[in-house]
């Protein structure tokens, strides 16, 4: 027990070293970029800067499903001459419902509506039941497949589309990550008001071109003709326009916006660019609606819709609608970066501005500092020389404590540092067990070598059922928890830890050697 | 100093009966679990906007906070504030918002108090934005909760494990009425109870089920070495013997949580507070609730077992029993 071979004894010093080592990044930057440089990253709530948790309107996913369904529908029943009374979609049971104005054609509209239900690319099962009801309705119901499918490429393209916008504004180090089933969270270091970010992240920013019904009146009190919207204007929002539901163009056919200045009359403009095919539709509809008015519609609002004077063939463009230099440029980044397939609420926000943050560090370091003294001190009046041996490995702890968060990369926020202090206060625990229990073995009556052997062994049983607890506690609490929280689960997991090997390791070595060098005929625990 | 201690924490082979007192112990560890319970009913808990949804700013002002012109400011744009409050420093204020109506209710909430600030208190600085909404918060408090809840049964279900399960269930009995102690705690200081405090509580639990482990230890131990000894004696012995580390193990982190609660600023403070409660409930209880529970729990069957042949740990696989 008491015996430790040379590779033993080089095994334990090693892994001081390295630890030792392994602290060496958090100091100072790489020297050499081929050396792994693995360092603690500091929490936002340390660092200063903004956790936005954000939630995909997985509705409006369904939605926007389901209206595109309603089109294939009435192109589906169009050439067998099959009328119906009823068509609208039903978002909350996400399916549609028809009924037919001639209840005896329900088999032909079955027949007509059955293609659409292997529209699906590359699905194997349908994502559509068709189902004809004994009240004579019919209804296209999305399968739950389908649905969590297309939850799950919406939380993805969005997720793409976020980091592109937040690219934009130039934060350094975002990081967006996907939560559990339709959430998103977006931390953003420095940054301690997010209310630019939080601006560019609230539109979906998704544009069309689409024609204006010059026939229908918006201002009177009925509703929009079949085919048109009436849709408010961005800049006077009690002012409609009637605008054709068909899109002739759509955002996602752009390349480029840039914000730029009209040479003419000086305004602030956004230039765009198509590709190819975008370029080719907004040749045809310019070229085939010369003196007609065309609309620029960004989530549901009409931007500008000027009166079309000759064909734009070249798949350029200009965007003009009262914008300042600031929202000619937000318009510009949302058009470049693209539409997010729903809205997104922010549902949680933590913001913590750096000064608050460097005094939290203060405060958590010179805790830290006073703490470890304290229990520095108490070792060393109860304990004497044993007490020291335990400093000497609460000191290393700290060292591997570092080391092992360093490794892990993990995140150090303000609870994690009262993390850090509670293991220095409990890791003692251990050397306190043992040195108690060498005592005790003394006191029987057994000569020092054997009080030593024994006192290790017994101690340490103790010592493993009281940290493994703590550890499952731990455990637990870093799968439920969230955010400084879970940095504080992370220090007291890694604590343990380390607390172990020191104990059980550094301590006993440390009393062998002195015992092998001094011989002494009592402990003096 | 450097070679003998100087000082013992206590005195080597104190002989104190505690088990004299353990009806006593119960009883009073029983009535202020049960107040603790009524307090956490009526007034209750002061939820944190972690568990309750709302918002959270905290302002630093140039010089001493004009409280009341801030209050102005908020009314003037009919924000309902909750409170403003002196946080810490005099130059620090909170202000707190309830729950508020829908998901964008709660961002709006936030940008209306940013620009009522700006326009009416110059040189006030938002240090600090907190703002979680209903949805959030329910997940947040549910999530708490399981992870005090299976918690609480894993330590059970490894206590069990490694030893009887007398000494399971006294451990678990003793924990809630620790965490109980705590929450009443939390609801008699006004102490917030959010995210940290569950990390604080479920620490409590860490540390007050390490310190059973060392004297049910103990008590094993003893069951194995003394076969004929009293169960309520030997209970006593363990307790005596095992004190010096009960009561030293408890001042070392006592000692490492003062600073956190003295100098870690007021986010922290209140964690720091409940633990230093949590510790003094934690290490009493050792003594006074969980040794006696285990006496009244084993008084026949742990003596029977102990003194069946061969010894053998009921769990079998325990550990090799102790040389003699």
């Amino acid at each position: 027990m008491m015996y430790f071979s040379r590779l033993k004894t080089a095994v334990i010093l090693g892994v001081c070293l390295l630890g030792l080592l392994l602290c060496v990044p958090n100091l100072m930057p790489a020297p050499v970029s081929w050396l792994p440089w693995r360092q603690v990253h500091l929490g936002l709530d340390l660092r200063g800067g903004s956790y936005l948790l954000l939630e995909v309107d997985m509705k409006a996913v369904i939605k926007e499903r389901l209206d595109g369904l309603l089109d294939g529908v009435r192109q589906a029943l169009r050439p067998g001459q099959i009328f119906y009374r009823t068509l609208e979609a039903q978002p909350d049971q996400n399916r549609i419902l028809l009924r037919l104005r001639d209840p005896a054609r329900t088999a032909d509209a079955m027949a007509a509506l059955q293609p659409l239900t292997a529209s699906s690319v590359g699905a194997s099962t349908p994502d559509l039941d068709l189902a004809s009801n004994p009240d004579g309705t019919i209804t296209l119901t999305l399968s739950p497949v389908a649905l969590s499918a297309r939850a799950t490429s919406a939380v993805q393209q969005s997720i793409e589309i976020v980091r592109r916008r937040i690219d934009e504004t130039g934060v350094v180090d975002p990081q967006i990550a996907q939560q559990g089933e339709g959430r998103i969270v977006v931390q953003l270091p420095g940054i301690e008001d997010p209310n630019r970010v939080k601006q560019l992240l609230g539109k979906t920013a998704h544009m069309t071109f689409r024609l204006v019904d010059e026939t229908a009146n918006p201002a009177g009190n009925g509703p929009p003709p079949p085919g048109d919207d009436y849709l408010p204007m961005q800049d006077n929002p009690a002012q409609k326009l009637a605008v054709r539901k068909r899109v002739d163009v759509d955002g996602a056919d752009l390349t480029d916006a840039r914000a730029g200045t009209n040479p003419q009359t000086n305004e602030w403009v956004v230039n765009f660019t198509f590709n190819t095919v975008g370029g080719r539709k907004f040749a045809d509809i310019t070229r085939a609606n010369v003196n007609h008015r065309f609309a620029i519609v960004l989530d549901d609002k009409v931007i500008s819709a000027p009166v079309i004077r000759e064909p734009i063939t070249g798949g350029r463009g200009q965007i003009s609608g009262n914008f300042t230099a600031a929202s000619a440029n937000d318009l510009a980044v949302l058009l470049r970066a693209g539409a997010l397939p729903a809205p997104l609420t922010v549902v949680e926000e933590r913001s913590v501005g750096p000064e608050l943050g460097a005094d939290s560090i203060r405060a958590g370091a010179i805790s830290l500092a006073v703490g470890f003294l304290l229990v520095v001190a108490f070792m060393a009046v109860f304990y004497g020389l044993f007490g020291w041996f335990a400093n000497v490995c609460l000191l290393v702890n700290l060292i591997l404590m570092l080391a092992l968060m360093s490794l892990l990369e993990a995140t150090l926020t303000l609870p994690g540092m009262a993390g850090i202090l509670l293991t220095l206060g409990m890791a003692v625990d251990a050397n306190i067990l043992i040195n108690e229990r060498v005592r005790e073995e003394q006191k029987n009556g057994r000569p020092p070598l054997a009080a030593l052997e024994h006192g290790f062994t017994r101690a340490y049983s103790t010592i493993f059922d009281s940290n493994a607890t703590a550890f499952l506690a731990h455990v637990m609490l870093f799968a439920f928890g969230s955010g400084p929280v879970r940095g504080f689960a992370v220090t007291i997991t890694v604590g343990i830890v380390t607390t172990l090997f020191t104990a059980w390791m550094c301590t006993r070595l440390l009393v062998s050697r002195w015992y092998v060098a001094t011989r002494p005929r009592l402990l003096p625990v | 100093m450097f070679i003998k201690p100087r000082v013992r924490l206590v005195p080597d082979n104190t002989k104190i009966r505690f088990m004299r007192g353990r009806f006593m112990g119960l009883a009073v560890s029983a009535v202020l679990s049960i107040a603790s319970v009524v307090l956490f009913f009526h007034p209750g808990l002061n939820l944190g906007i972690d568990f309750s949804g709302g918002v959270i700013m905290q302002v630093r002002t140039e010089g001493p906070a004009d409280f009341n012109q801030i209050r102005a400011a908020l009314a003037a744009e009919h924000i309902p504030e909750q409170g403003v409050q002196r946080f810490g420093d005099a130059s620090e204020v909170l202000i707190r918002l309830g729950a508020q109506p829908g998901e964008n209710g709660t961002q709006q909430a936030v940008a209306r108090v940013r620009t009522a600030l700006e326009k009416s208190v110059p040189g006030a600085k938002i240090v600090r934005t907190d703002a979680v909404g209903a949805s959030v918060s329910k997940e947040l408090f549910r999530n708490g909760l399981l992870a005090l809840g299976i918690s609480l049964l894993m330590i059970l279900v490894y206590i069990w494990f490694r030893f009887e399960w007398q000494f399971a269930v006294g451990a678990v009995v003793t924990l809630i009425l620790d965490v109980t102690k705590a929450i009443g705690f939390l609801a008699i200081t006004r102490i917030e109870f959010d995210l940290v405090m569950v990390a604080s509580i479920l620490t409590i639990v860490g540390y007050s089920t390490n310190d059973k482990v060392v004297v049910y230890d103990r008590v094993r131990e003893n069951l194995r070495k003394y076969k004929t000894m009293p169960l309520r004696d030997l209970i006593d012995l363990s307790i005596n013997e095992t004190l010096n580390r009960t009561l030293g193990t408890s001042m070392t982190v006592f000692l490492a949580s003062l600073p956190l609660a003295l100098f870690g600023g007021e986010s922290i403070s209140g964690f720091a507070w409940v633990m230093l409660f949590g510790i003094v409930v934690g290490t009493s209880s050792s003594i006074f609730i969980a040794a006696p529970i285990l006496l009244l729990l084993g008084e026949h069957r742990l003596r029977r077992d102990a003194a069946a042949p061969p010894p053998k740990p009921a769990t079998g696989k325990a550990r090799p029993a102790t040389p003699p």
